[in-house]
């Protein structure tokens, strides 16, 4: 619910920050080549996205997060699943899952712009792996948490495998494998960043390369990461509603 | 001490003669938790034949495998050896003719009271028309027509149990089993849910065993009172309840209650032990080291 108490705290919080950035750059007199005000900074955001720089680039991002972050999340969960559900599975896999967990996925982006080359399909396969790992594990957690008393009761109904799932553990496991997407969605948006660092045509990541590098338009920096971080505020926002849609009604 | 020859027994109440079958019938159960690669008894050797549309009570002393038994009948547990039949069928798994009330509710928190009483019917692949009218019956059975569309955080913790009630006779058992079902509520609201519950009874003529730890409400409610022995469970007696039916609380013969009660009660003796002491409010004077295990 949008009301007057949620809206004017962020507000005035922002009204403040830009204030001190204002002030920070007046006072130390700092060059726009090193940090350009928030004024600027607007400017050359709304200048951006009019003339055509900006938009490209987004269209790129987007796919690869928008790729990367469902097949990331599906074999998440599938993985998840399985493991919470299969001793033997889980056995076999869960030793590998922790030491690929502690193995930094950015790590891997120079090895896969190796093999994949530097498209979206490599793009989006870095930000598949770094969504995998905290979908995979807040399933398993939220799969095995799934009270046992309700499954007893549903196989006294006999319910199928499928049943189980789609009636019983699926709704109960829920909010714990949200939870997981909501720090996958995060991640997506640093790992398409991140990937686009290492090679690409187009991307916010290759523009904040651009603009660092050849083109040297520092403004046109900060405008790039104001757009990543609304990109990141947007998606997290559609997890949380999406959540909020399937949170059970308390007493 | 002494024990009932259990299976010659008939309650004389409801018996409509002879009929075709037993509800139920136990032959040489057996049930064993495995423990550290051997088997732990828990029941140990039960014959039992529960006529159709009698109400049966299990007492017996905490952890004696009341709600294990339950769950064998049900077909939630394999048992080691023996046999189950309902109705002159075995059992053989999780079986739609015995409906199971487990001591707590059970509810699906996410599902409204309807959608949770209609969740074995949409498991049994019943249609949308045929699930909103037995729904809707079976809501109005348990007086919860009103609150369909509440979910089990809205709902007190009788009416809750009295979905749970409702989703076990959803798909007509001829059997229905359960479990402490009133063990959580208050007494004012147990023996309102009592006379409840035998009304029900009389209404859906199903046959019902329920475990309880009250005398008094194995009394109430029961044909029979059946008193199992601590681990593994055994028939220790199998008591006739002879008072005439509908039964209401304040219309019963005090005198048959009390020598009734008082029978369990002498068959319990032995095998007591704390927390059904208390739970029956009868501490006896001298505990006997032996058991009365026949």
């Amino acid at each position: 619910m949008i009301t007057r108490d949620r809206v004017v705290p962020p507000l005035l919080a922002l009204a403040a920050f830009l204030t001190g950035w204002q002030l920070l750059v007046i006072v130390g007199s700092y060059p726009t080549f090193i940090l350009p005000g928030p004024i600027v900074v607007g400017q050359k955001f709304v200048a951006a996205w009019t003339d055509g720089t900006m938009a490209p680039h987004v269209v790129t991002t987007l796919a690869e997060i928008g790729l990367g972050f469902v097949a990331g999340a599906v074999a998440g969960m599938l993985t998840g699943y399985v493991l919470a559900r299969s001793r033997l599975a889980n056995r076999v896999a869960s030793p590998y899952l922790v030491a690929a967990q502690a193995v930094p996925i950015l790590a891997l982006a120079p090895l896969m712009a190796l093999w994949f080359g530097s498209g979206l399909f490599a793009h989006a396969v870095i930000v598949a792996l770094i969504v995998f790992f905290p979908v995979a594990i807040s399933t398993v957690v939220a799969v095995q948490g799934v009270d046992r008393r309700l499954l007893e009761m549903a196989r006294s109904y006999r319910v199928t495998r499928g049943q189980r799932l789609r009636m019983v553990e699926l709704p109960a496991a829920l909010p714990g494998i949200l939870g997981g997407l909501r720090i996958g969605v995060t991640l997506s948006v640093v790992g398409a960043i991140v990937a686009e660092w290492t090679g690409g045509e187009t991307g916010l990541g290759v523009l904040i390369n651009l603009a660092r590098g050849s083109l040297f338009d520092i403004p046109l920096l900060f405008a790039t990461l104001l757009t990543i971080a609304l990109i990141g505020v947007a998606l997290y926002s559609v997890v949380v509603l999406v959540e909020r849609h399937y949170a059970i009604p308390a007493a | 001490m002494s024990s009932e020859s259990g299976r010659a027994n008939r309650e004389p109440g409801s018996a409509t003669g002879a009929g075709p079958a037993p509800a139920i019938r136990l032959e040489g159960v057996r049930f064993a938790f495995p423990v550290d690669g051997h088997h732990t008894d828990v029941i140990g050797g039960l014959d039992l034949e529960i006529a159709p549309r009698s109400i049966v009570a299990l007492v017996g002393p905490n952890g004696c495998g009341k709600s294990t038994l339950l769950r064998v009948i049900a077909g939630l547990l394999p048992a080691r050896t023996g046999s189950v039949e309902v109705e002159g069928r075995p059992v053989a798994g999780p079986d739609s003719r015995v409906g199971l009330v487990f001591q707590e509710p059970r509810l699906l928190p996410w599902r409204t009271a309807f959608a949770n009483v209609a969740f074995p019917l949409e498991v049994a692949g019943r249609d949308r028309a045929a699930r909103e009218r037995r729904v809707t019956d079976l809501l109005g059975l348990v007086g919860l027509r009103d609150w369909s569309r509440a979910r089990p955080a809205e709902l007190s913790g009788g009416m809750r149990q009295r979905v749970a009630i409702a989703r076990a006779l959803a798909l007509e058992p001829a059997v229905l089993l359960l479990d402490e079902p009133f063990s959580a509520l208050d007494a004012l609201t147990r023996e309102r849910f009592n006379v409840e519950l035998l009304r029900l009874w009389e209404r859906i003529g199903a046959t019902i065993v329920l475990v309880t730890h009250s005398i008094a409400e194995a009394v109430f409610l029961a044909d029979r009172v059946l008193v199992l022995s601590p681990r593994p469970a055994q028939l220790v007696a199998d008591v006739v309840v002879n008072l005439p039916r509908p039964r209401r609380p304040g219309d019963l013969d005090a005198a048959a209650v009390t020598r009734t009660a008082a029978e369990i009660r002498a068959h319990l003796e032995g095998a007591t032990d704390d927390a059904f002491a208390i739970a029956t409010g009868d501490v006896p004077a001298h505990p006997q080291p032996e058991q009365a295990i026949p």
